[in-house]
């Protein structure tokens, strides 16, 4: 077991006083809190700590403990009995009084530490379970569909349907999937945050997808067809005469489908780059030559 | 009035270990909507879980209940801002490698 520095944790001395330590946990606490903080893991560890931190310090009884027994604290109470009973060994060894068992000595503690736990338990007030939160990494093609996962979460399988259309960062709720409600109080939820990876050559904009193809000068000069790449297959397009570089053509429908609209698409745009020929022979050059003499 | 998902705030009471009068209060500051039918007071159940944020924060960072309005209301701007840059960010990879 590590040693928590609980004064560290607070940003106090070991001489604060009891007021330090509540201002120091209110100011903390008010930084830190997860309803603050919202899905940020690294604010609700801290506020874990601070919690803890001022548990125990703010108890004078666990103090003192702290303070005398460092992270063995919490067994001040085993510690101080087994010192007693190496005591009172000693001393009925001497006077040849009967040695109680071990079993019985224990016994008679935990009975007390028992009724003394039942004797401070109050009737608490009933709040949902802690929000689990996680991210799930998923490809661009992964997300073109409707499809089934199975999730592993605490050890527990989760069945989920992802809808296709699904965006990166999207975070889906599953309701009571998350920790145990407080004193009854009914589960939390498991927020799912989606990170979809896309490694296409498709640009994705909310439901729209964007696409380079690369035009022959010829055919962007005469027109002509050419056949692109759709993200669930192929499309010809005519291409007119004298297309500019730069020129964008809509594709109606054949972007991506839109989240939880069945049969419902966004656009695929199109962006023409013309490819302007290299290595010309001396004849190609020539007639270069010819046509600008005719501009 | 159908009173289908509505919860009667004495239930509430109870399960938070809170007064009545705790809910009055949300509800004159305008944290949340109560109902009244013949005398009996009922909250929707949409609205439990911004009821237990409240009464989280009230308890354990002590802020009252005109400070508590000043923080949800900031938190939904960093909502609104977050999702705002999710989709600026977003939409940004549409021209990243195009230089």
């Amino acid at each position: 077991m590590t040693f928590i520095d609980y004064y560290k944790i607070l940003g106090l001395s070991k001489k604060a006083s009891q007021e330090d330590i509540k201002k120091a946990y209110r100011k903390l606490a008010r930084k830190y809190h997860p309803d603050v903080n919202p899905g940020d893991a690294a604010a609700e560890k801290r506020f874990k700590e601070i919690n803890e931190a001022n548990e125990v310090l703010s108890n004078p009884e666990n103090r003192a403990k702290y303070d005398n027994y460092g992270k063995d604290w919490k067994h001040a109470d085993e510690i101080e009995k087994a010192k007693q009973q190496q005591q009172y060994r000693r001393s009925s060894q001497q006077t040849g009084y009967r040695d109680f068992g071990d079993e019985d000595f224990s016994d008679f503690f935990s009975n007390m530490f028992g009724q003394r736990g039942r004797g401070s338990q109050k009737r608490s007030a009933q709040f949902r379970g802690q929000d689990y939160n996680a991210t799930l990494e998923l490809s661009l093609e992964d997300v073109y569909r409707t499809h089934k996962r199975t999730l592993t979460v605490n050890g527990k399988n989760i069945r989920i349907t992802i809808p296709a259309g699904i965006k990166n960062g999207q975070v889906i709720k599953i309701k009571n999937h998350g920790g145990e409600g407080i004193h009854g109080g009914p589960k939390g939820d498991l927020n799912i945050t989606f990170s979809i990876i896309n490694r296409t050559r498709f640009k994705r904009d909310e439901d729209n997808l964007y696409l380079t193809v690369e035009l022959d000068l010829y055919t962007a000069l005469l027109g002509g067809e050419v056949v692109v790449d759709t993200f669930d297959g192929k499309a010809k397009l005519k291409v007119k005469p004298e297309t500019q570089n730069g020129t964008q053509v809509k594709l109606k429908g054949k972007g991506f489908p839109v989240y939880k609209k069945e049969g419902q698409f966004g656009d695929l745009y199109i962006t023409y780059q013309i490819k302007m020929p290299t290595k010309l022979s001396s004849k190609e050059k020539k007639l270069f030559e010819e046509l600008a003499k005719l501009r | 009035m159908d009173l289908e998902y509505f919860i009667p705030v004495i239930q509430l009471c109870e399960q938070y270990k809170v007064e009545a009068s705790f809910f009055n209060q949300l509800h004159q500051v305008g944290l949340i909507e109560i109902r009244s039918v013949k005398k009996n007071q009922f909250i929707h159940e949409d609205s439990l879980v911004e009821i237990e944020k409240i009464i989280r924060i009230h308890r354990d960072l002590n802020v009252n209940l005109e400070g508590i309005d000043v923080v949800l209301n900031l938190l939904k701007k960093v909502d609104h801002l977050q999702s705002e840059l999710l989709k600026a960010q977003n939409r940004l990879q549409r021209y990243e490698g195009d230089f």
